[in-house]
């Protein structure tokens, strides 16, 4: 008897215990969707706005953002970085290419392929990392600006130390490397202006 | 004792139960004309080595051996298994711009010099896949010549 009530219990365990995961399965199921129109919504929101200041993400914001995150790498600041990665990424998938020549549009939107994937790295990856894509990332702008252009004069500097020689870009003369921050802070030299 | 022994039922009855959970196998029966070995002249070595080492999350087709249709592993290994291939499908290969190919390639270089991959979880039960010193050698050689072909 004693162990036939054992039994019963034991069986009543499993049978929560599957109930439980089902359930909970069927709950992650739903609410994907759901999670999924959320941010559709969110994004709706997003380009509304966006779509009432005027426009959708030009380059010159892009680069902004890049500056910002030139300068948290620049300042060794990981997480800072990461936010910056993130935000770069957000706006890279707004970007607005639809006043460019079908030519440009193309190549507009491999450079933004590219450089999204590099700003997502960026936004949760060590410092090590995102330096590495940061040198990538530097190469997409710096072709992203030789189609969209800048409004203002941009300098693109030069670390001959860094992965054997690496570019990036900045607002300012001065060099601050964002490869190697506080431990080698003046290492390069400007290589090309554009205006 | 009970206890220890109701537990151990209960265990038991678990992973039974676990094993009705069906997951998608990442199992594909061709070989689309993009995969990175068509489009690429690969030497034998190499091939190899990304067969063994990277192909079962970095493609369309998973090597499974049997314990990993095995619950709870088969779930983890397929979240595992999706997670790799949005990095990186080498059966993709062919639908890259040069661009984006640049891009893998570093990244392959990197972290196949830094030992990141293949990951540690995934060698420490595939054994085989463990690139040797000369193999790591032999696959980022090709790696950066490719990469310098397409700059």
């Amino acid at each position: 008897m004693k162990k036939v009530k054992q039994t019963v219990r034991i069986m009543t365990l499993v049978a929560t215990i599957t109930l439980t995961m089902s359930c909970k399965d069927a709950e992650t199921k739903n609410d994907q969707p759901k999670n999924h129109s959320e941010m559709n919504h969110q994004k709706e929101k997003n380009q509304e706005m966006s779509m009432n200041n005027g426009q959708m993400t030009s380059g010159e914001t892009i680069l902004n953002k890049y500056f910002d995150l030139k300068d948290a790498l620049v300042n060794d600041n990981n997480s800072k970085a990461k936010d910056m990665g993130n935000a770069l990424a957000e706006s890279l998938k707004t970007f607005d290419a639809t006043i460019y020549s079908s030519n440009e549009k193309n190549e507009l939107n491999d450079i933004i392929q590219d450089a999204t994937e590099h700003a997502e790295h960026i936004g949760k990856s060590d410092i090590k990392h995102q330096r590495e894509h940061f040198k990538m990332l530097s190469k997409d702008l710096t072709d992203m600006v030789a189609i969209t252009g800048s409004s203002i004069k941009i300098y693109e500097q030069y670390c001959p130390m860094y992965d054997g020689g690496t570019a990036w870009l900045s607002r300012s003369e001065n060099i601050k490397n964002p490869y190697y921050g506080s431990s080698m802070l003046n290492c390069g030299k400007v290589q090309r202006e554009i205006n | 004792m009970k206890i220890v022994k109701i537990i151990a039922w209960i265990a038991l009855i678990a992973f039974v139960v676990v094993q009705f959970f069906q997951v998608d196998y990442n199992r594909s029966e061709t070989v689309p004309q993009t995969d990175f070995m068509l489009v690429n002249n690969v030497p034998a070595m190499v091939e190899q080595s990304l067969q063994v080492s990277c192909y079962d999350c970095h493609s369309d087709n998973t090597d499974y051996p049997w314990y990993n249709k095995v619950q709870p592993v088969a779930s983890f290994l397929e979240d595992h298994i999706k997670e790799g291939k949005e990095e990186l499908n080498f059966n993709e290969w062919g639908n890259l711009s040069d661009r984006r190919k640049n891009s893998k390639l570093r990244s392959i270089i990197n972290q196949i010099e830094n030992g990141e991959m293949p990951l540690n979880s995934y060698t420490l039960i595939h054994r085989d896949a463990i690139l040797s010193e000369a193999y790591k050698i032999a696959v980022i050689d090709y790696m950066k010549k490719l990469k310098d072909s397409l700059e």
